[in-house]
């Protein structure tokens, strides 16, 4: 397994290797390309990217400060919000002006900053509604139950699957409400995946999550790079964004202003100005931190943690 | 005080025509509010269009199943051009643009210029629209009593229109409730719960929303039809207080649940029979059959307070979901 994965982080860093450290590079198999591509709010201009292209297989991170426009890109992408102008493609199909429904569709699906769990369903049923293909999804076929048992059961093992593989199996029959931020993080992630994307966005996957929850999270994302799928997910955090990305495309004011490799990205002119004129205290990488026993130990506190929350109700 | 007329009376409440009418109006709202979370201000406006539809094509000529689609098209029908352009939009644009909707219906049925089709203020005499539905009677011509209520086997306020109003209901349960359990109903509580989260999951919300909305005025309508079979077809019947008496019913009873609108519906009725009867029967002077019927919509209006505060799941609803729904 660590094997594998090691080859399959260095097989992406030998195939971005060559990739010029500027704006709007070009990729050697992008999945997504994006071009000009503007979202204006009354005078404002929250998004307006010249060029971009998201590699294959890889785990790209958007960072960049508060206000950006990483939100409201992700919105474009997935059929959320609808673009002033521009065109951009995704596996060759271009998907601009497509809905949502038929964005997710076409294996693309998102998860939200804000997390999305349907408070009053159990976590089960969150996960099944995310699945593909139910005959049972349709107002006739559902009356005959015949019909659709079948598939239903081998979501429930699908669902189940995943749900172990996200520590939420024992939570299956609780209201998605009832769980912690951190779990809810987790379940949106899990019911994402039920409908067997090629590609995930991530919007601020660690937000509000606890630090050593946090640490689980990134193993997930990586579990989806090795997997074969691809990764565009949204945070603040240079730790995280340094530990598990492949390459990183920095937005301020709407454009995409700096894109690297994680190694490298923050020595870029550009980024130490938008980031300076946000938040000059941000602390640009201490690695010791993720080093393998403090994840450990992080991860039995977050646990901990989870568990007497959850006895005390929330 | 006279007991056993009273319990008579509020017994009979439970098993007439009207309360099997709102009791489906009820399933059909719960389809809309409890199963997908669109606010409705207009079912009446559904029935109005099952009523008139039925009424009217049966004065025409047509035999009652024709009779019966008409009264369901025109509620599809009214049912579309809501939604085409709410639907997509958030969710109280719904609300605002049903009680308008109904609104626009009933002075549209009642105006004097639709007279010849509609009756205009007047509307439809029973006598007019109830004859194909009575000559499908299967009970022998009379009387039937049994205890204390006797009813006529066909006419009007009749035996079989019990038989009928209420196997619908039947229907309509046994239908919520395999839709309620199918993965069709899960994506609607999906959709009642967040409508952005099931769009990313790839279904087409817009699409089920409408179902929704169609499903549930088709159940309005047939309650409709039913709620003026007893008597007559009248606008100014079917208007915002019916709407309100339905979402009593329906809170009352316990959105998202199977019986929720049926229990709401015989309690409702049993309860108003009941305060108005003793009402009536009270030694003293000092109230009149009509100051009581007023109070008993007083006494309706406060217990729908009462159980929103204290109770908002209904009677049938489960208490964990609306906690959550607190935090
Ligand atoms: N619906 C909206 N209406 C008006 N302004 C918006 C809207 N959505 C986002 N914005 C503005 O667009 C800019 C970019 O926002 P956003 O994409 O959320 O940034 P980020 O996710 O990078 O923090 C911000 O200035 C924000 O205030
Ligand atoms: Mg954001």
């Amino acid at each position: 397994m660590a094997a594998s994965t090691l080859t399959r982080k260095e097989q992406i860093a030998r195939d971005l290797a060559h990739v010029p450290h500027k704006p709007g590079s070009t990729k050697p198999d992008p999945i997504i390309v994006a071009d000009h591509v503007t979202r204006r709010f009354g005078g404002m201009t929250a998004v307006d990217v010249h060029h971009l292209e998201i590699q294959r297989g890889a785990i790209t991170a958007l960072i960049g400060p508060n206000g950006a426009g990483k939100t409201t890109l992700f919105n474009l992408l997935t059929g959320f919000d609808r673009p002033n102008s521009g065109e951009w493609s995704f596996e060759g199909t271009p998907l601009s002006r497509m809905s949502a429904a038929k964005v997710a569709r076409s294996g693309m699906v998102r998860t939200f900053q804000l997390t999305k769990a349907l408070s009053r369903m159990t976590v089960l049923e969150n996960m099944r509604l995310g699945a593909t293909g139910q005959p049972g999804e349709n107002m006739l076929t559902s009356l005959f139950p015949p019909a659709w048992k079948g598939r239903e059961d081998d979501i429930t093992e699908q669902a189940l699957e995943l749900l172990a593989r996200f520590k939420l199996d024992t939570k299956k029959d609780d209201f998605a409400g009832s769980l912690s931020g951190g779990q809810r993080k987790l379940l949106e992630m899990a019911r994402a995946l039920m409908t067997n994307p090629t590609t995930v966005m991530l919007d601020e996957p660690m937000a509000g999550v606890n630090p050593a929850l946090t640490q689980s999270l990134l193993g997930h994302i990586e579990g989806l790079r090795d997997e074969g799928m691809t990764v565009l997910f949204v945070e603040h955090d240079m730790h995280m964004v340094r530990h598990i990305s492949d390459w990183v495309v920095v937005m301020a004011e709407g454009r995409v202003v700096a894109e690297g490799p994680p190694t490298t990205i923050m020595q870029d002119q550009a980024v130490v100005d938008a980031y300076l004129g946000a938040h000059h205290d941000t602390d640009l990488g201490d690695d010791s931190l993720l080093d393998d026993d403090v994840i450990d130990q992080l991860e039995e506190e977050a646990e901990a943690e989870e568990h007497s929350r959850a006895e005390d109700g929330e | 005080m006279d007991w056993t007329r009273i319990l008579t009376n509020v017994a009979g409440e439970l098993f007439a025509p009207a309360t099997a009418a709102y009791a489906l109006a009820a399933i059909g709202l719960n389809v809309h509010f409890g199963m997908t979370g669109l606010i409705n201000m207009g079912q009446a406006g559904f029935m109005l269009m099952g009523a008139y539809g039925f009424a009217i094509a049966t004065m025409n000529g047509w035999p009652v199943w024709a009779a019966v689609l008409a009264g369901l098209i025109a509620a599809a029908i009214f049912a579309i051009i809501l939604g085409i352009p709410t639907l997509q939009l958030r969710g109280d644009y719904l609300a605002i643009v049903t009680i308008a909707a109904a609104e626009i219906a009933r002075y549209t049925v009642r105006s004097s210029s639709l007279t010849w089709l509609t009756g205009g203020n007047a509307g439809i005499s029973g006598n007019d629209f109830k004859g194909s539905f009575q000559n499908l009677c299967p009970l022998p011509e009379g009387s039937w009593a049994l205890g204390p209520f006797q009813y006529s086997n066909c006419l009007s306020n009749s035996w079989w229109l019990r038989i009928v109003g209420w196997s619908l209901v039947a229907i309509a349960v046994v239908l919520v409730w395999r839709w309620m359990k199918s993965p069709w109903g899960r994506v609607l509580k999906g959709i009642r719960e967040d409508e952005d989260a099931v769009r990313s999951l790839g279904k087409n919300v817009y699409s089920y929303k409408m179902q929704a909305l169609v499903l549930g005025g088709l159940f309005g309508a047939l309650g409709g039809m039913i709620y003026v079979l007893p008597s007559a077809v009248q606008a100014d019947a079917l208007g915002r207080t019916l709407t309100f008496n339905v979402w009593t019913i329906l809170l009352l009873g316990g959105a998202a649940t199977v019986f929720g609108p049926v229990l709401g519906s015989l309690i409702m009725w049993a309860v108003l029979m009941l305060i108005k009867s003793v009402l009536r029967d009270m030694p003293w002077d000092v109230i009149t059959s009509t100051q009581a019927e007023a109070f008993s919509w007083v006494l309706v209006g406060v217990t729908l307070m009462v159980l929103v505060i204290f109770r908002p799941q209904g009677i049938l609803g489960d208490p964990k979901e609306v906690a959550i729904d607190g935090r």
